[in-house]
């Protein structure tokens, strides 16, 4: 190893590159961060695999996180349920691991041979973030595979919701390129065979011409029909539906070129078009590729099932049993343990709980719960193991129900989108010239009747309009991407551009969950800090380490007599002062004093000094971003937490009347229809499950979260937190990309125009369409391209 | 002259090989990560000494 990278060991984790904190993780005079990373690098060492650590500097993940419990991967129909296939001896297993990041991770798990020998061959595909793996179902069973990827921090993602993309996708891109293939052979050949006529033939190569003109038409046929055939039923489903679309002329462009092609080199009339026909189609099947392209490894349809986990710990005669989620009943015992989600409307028995919501309602502060109290599905369990029993079945919980609206059963309304609108009247026009036309030669000189007819509709055929929206959006989309702004699909570039109201949630969407910080209400000295932070630094309870994290200082003096009493507080004598942390009944003091429920109160030698609060970060430029969409747009709030931030943000929005707080997530869903009943095109930011419905519900549903392999709710495009205040850029951006189309339409109607005035007049000759063509069509990609790029650069976001 | 027919069949031939090669390599799935592959073969083969029997080594 080079010199240099000593120095990075001396502070970060040889594994993970995190700070270290503690020295105490040592081992082959590398240093980490916790006990996670040094098992993670021991293992990899004892097996040959140091590799992992030469290809990239730092290729680990923290390893600073609970215990996953797997049990559940014993169960044989969930077991069943995941495998890709299985017989007697081997079993093909694809999962999804949101944590291949880099050459190191392809790396190490296409040797996983190497660290458990029942494994036959694993495959990433880096992308999609998917290895496959084949092992010996003999020798391993699928927990211990499970278990060995965990234990070196590759920890994939199971969910009941297949997150295993499915091969459909893969099907439908190969068509297309097969498709494309064909196009792109038969062009090229039919070019090369049209040379000799475009320079003219002499009378010695005559013998050729016809010979040529054989081969041209044969290349053709299989264009037409297998490359082209998805115009002729698109147009011909359209139609049906009553509606013009692009499609129409291209087909009916298509058509008339193959027949008139067909006709002159049967009656040696001429030479044909079949060189623009092929390359036609070769040039918009690659638009439709760019159109198609999508982010793999980003799913935009996710619901309540791939949050939920997918097996629970069921308590049966005291034996913990796991069952698939599905099969859990109305009066089943479970078991969430520390970090688990309540996975269904269950009544707490047993534990102390605090659970965090934030995902569920919105609210910011976990909750307490006592014995016999409800708990709703959804929540985050903090601390310890709870005993509860099932109310309902999953599919019926309060939050679970959601899913039963018709938002979420019936499709969204597609918009209309600007190419289908000018593409209608372009229709209308483009028949009206080439009957025009037509009539006008009957009279003079029938014999050019027919020939101007079928110039208009080859020559005006839209290639180039057909391409301008692909490879603006796609060239938007790329850009987008680089900023950390995802898109489900390109239309809603153009629903971006044209929205008016934006809603947005609070929790997770315009806080940050990270940067949650504790303010502390009360007078408090640098002193006495210490001796609650020596205090705090003795419990596991997570509002304790929030306060020792939050407090940030070194151990000084340890505690004597600590005394913990779960769930209500803690004690004990630092340096001789007396300090007590919790509750207000803990603390004994009138319960008026608490006007929060997860205060977390300070008494030392029994003064009482005040209380700690977690207190929500707005993100970074929330103020700036509000500014800048509130001169313009108008802005609602909706959130399911407690109005106790209004007055904080009440300035950004035009009257309090559009901050709603404590909002279900059906009445955020009501809210936004009603926005839309109104006229109002909404686009909506959401994070949580409870903002589902009005994710799904709004004109554009935008989740916002902190790490794209994380859940995000189903909607239409995914931005990551770090951006947030890149949004008026993005709305600017969508804006100038619908400016681009436009342009791009005028500059490809002009190419048309060019054609036209040969067309009506009957002396189109396939040269000038050879040429006209591929000219247009190059002039638009290189045009769209280059001005999305340079307002791109005019709005920073390159 | 009349070669010109046989060797524009010849071309032809030569080239419908290749379009045939082609559809072969999507079909078995070539083209569906178009990355991996990429960053696979710039792997090392086994440390020199760590497991020398999986070199190259049987070929010399």
């Amino acid at each position: 190893m080079p010199a240099e990278k000593t120095f990075i060991i001396a502070d970060h984790c040889f594994h993970c590159g995190e700070d270290i904190t503690t020295g105490i993780y040592k081992s082959d005079d590398m240093k980490f961060c916790c006990l996670g990373c040094k098992t993670v690098y021991e293992i990899l060492s004892k097996h040959n695999l140091s590799n992992y650590y030469i290809y990239n500097d730092i290729p680990g993940q923290t390893q600073q996180k609970q215990k996953l419990n797997l049990d559940y991967l014993d169960v044989k129909e969930i077991a069943e349920k995941l495998v890709d296939y299985q017989d007697e001896n081997t079993s093909i297993i694809t999962l999804f691991i949101p944590a291949i990041h880099c050459s190191s991770c392809i790396w190490l798990l296409e040797h996983l041979y190497q660290l458990q020998p029942a494994v036959l061959k694993s495959r990433i595909d880096f992308l999609k973030k998917q290895v496959t793996i084949t092992f010996k179902n003999q020798e391993a069973t699928l927990k211990e595979i499970i278990e060995m990827l965990v234990s070196i921090g590759y920890e994939p993602l199971i969910s009941q919701q297949d997150v295993v993309k499915e091969k459909q996708g893969d099907k439908a891109e190969r068509k297309l390129i097969t498709k494309i293939a064909v196009a792109g052979f038969c062009f090229g050949n039919v070019m090369l065979l049209s040379f000799p006529d475009y320079f003219g033939l002499g009378n010695f190569e005559r013998e050729f011409k016809d010979f040529f003109g054989w081969l041209n038409l044969a290349f053709s046929v299989p264009v037409v029909l297998y490359s082209g055939a998805g115009y002729f039923s698109s147009a011909w489903n359209n139609l049906k539906a009553k509606r013009l679309n692009l499609d129409f002329p291209l087909a009916l462009g298509i058509a008339v070129m193959f027949i008139r092609t067909a006709y002159e080199i049967l009656l040696h009339t001429g030479a044909g078009f079949a060189d623009t026909l092929c390359g036609l189609i070769f040039f918009l099947l690659i638009g439709k590729w760019m159109q198609q392209r999508t982010f793999q490894h980003i799913s935009f349809e996710r619901d309540y099932r791939s949050y939920f986990p997918v097996a629970v710990t069921t308590l049966k005669n005291g034996a913990e049993i796991s069952v698939p989620l599905s099969d859990l009943a109305t009066g089943n015992r479970i078991l969430v343990r520390s970090m688990e989600i309540i996975p269904a409307d269950a009544i707490l028995l047993k534990g102390e709980a605090l659970i965090d919501f934030s995902f569920v309602t919105g609210e910011s502060q976990p909750l307490k719960k006592v014995l016999g109290e409800v708990i709703y599905a959804g929540g985050r369990q903090l601390s310890g193991v709870l005993e509860l029993e099932v109310l309902k079945p999953v599919s019926q919980s309060y939050l679970t129900q959601l899913w039963n609206n018709e938002a979420f059963v019936k499709p969204k309304n597609a918009i209309r989108t600007f190419s289908d609108t000018a593409s209608k009247y372009f229709s209308i026009m483009l028949l009206s010239i080439a009957i025009g036309a037509a009539m006008f030669w009957m009279f003079s000189d029938p014999d050019k009747a027919l020939a101007s007819f079928t110039a208009v509709l080859i020559i005006a055929c839209p290639c180039a309009l057909a391409l301008s929206s692909p490879f603006t959006l796609a060239a938007v989309i790329s850009i987008f991407d680089k900023n950390g702004f995802y898109l489900k699909n390109n239309t809603v570039i153009e629903q971006m551009a044209r929205t008016d109201t934006f809603v947005f949630d609070k929790t997770g969407t315009i806080t940050s969950p990270d940067a949650a910080g504790m303010t502390f209400k009360g007078q408090i000295s640098e002193e006495q800090e210490q001796l609650v932070s020596d205090l705090a630094r003795n419990s596991s309870h997570p509002l304790s380490r929030e306060l020792t994290k939050y407090l940030n200082r070194p151990a000084v003096w340890s505690a004597d007599n600590y005394a913990e009493k779960i769930g209500r507080g803690i004690s004990g004598k630092i340096n001789g002062n007396d300090v007590k942390l919790g509750g207000s009944a803990f603390l004994g003091l009138p319960l008026s004093n608490s006007p929060e429920k997860t205060a977390t109160h300070v008494m030392i030698n029994d003064q009482y000094l005040g209380y700690f609060i977690i207190r929500q970060r707005w993100r970074k430029g929330l103020n700036e971003v509000l500014q800048k969409l509130g001169k313009r747009y108008s802005l609602h709030l909706l959130s399911g937490d407690r109005p106790h931030d209004k007055y904080d943000l009440i300035t950004h929005f035009e009257s309090g009347d559009q901050m709603l707080f404590e909002q279900s997530p059906q009445q955020k869903l009501d809210y936004l229809l009603k926005l839309q009943n109104s006229g109002k095109k909404t686009i909506m930011f959401g994070d949580g499950l409870n903002d589902s419905g009005a994710l799904k519900q709004s004109d554009l549903g935008i989740a916002v979260t902190d790490n794209i392999n994380n859940f995000t709710p189903g909607c239409d495009a995914v931005l990551d937190g770090g951006s947030f205040e890149k949004i008026p850029q993005f709305i600017q951006q969508s804006k100038d990309a619908v400016k681009v189309i436009h342009m791009s339409f005028a500059i490809s109607l002009s190419y048309n125009l060019i054609g036209l005035f040969f067309a009506v007049q009957g002396i189109l000759s396939p040269l000038i369409a050879a040429v006209l063509m591929p000219l247009s069509t190059i002039t638009i990609i290189v045009f769209t391209t280059t001005a999305v790029r340079a307002f791109a650069h005019k709005n920073r976001l390159l | 002259m009349n070669m010109i027919f046989v060797l524009i069949g010849c071309s032809i031939l030569l080239a419908l090989i290749f379009l045939v090669a082609f559809f072969w390599a999507v079909r078995s799935g070539q083209h569906d990560d178009t990355y991996t592959p990429s960053v696979r073969i710039l792997f090392d083969d086994e440390l020199p000494g760590t497991e020398a029997e999986k070199s190259d080594e049987g070929y010399f």
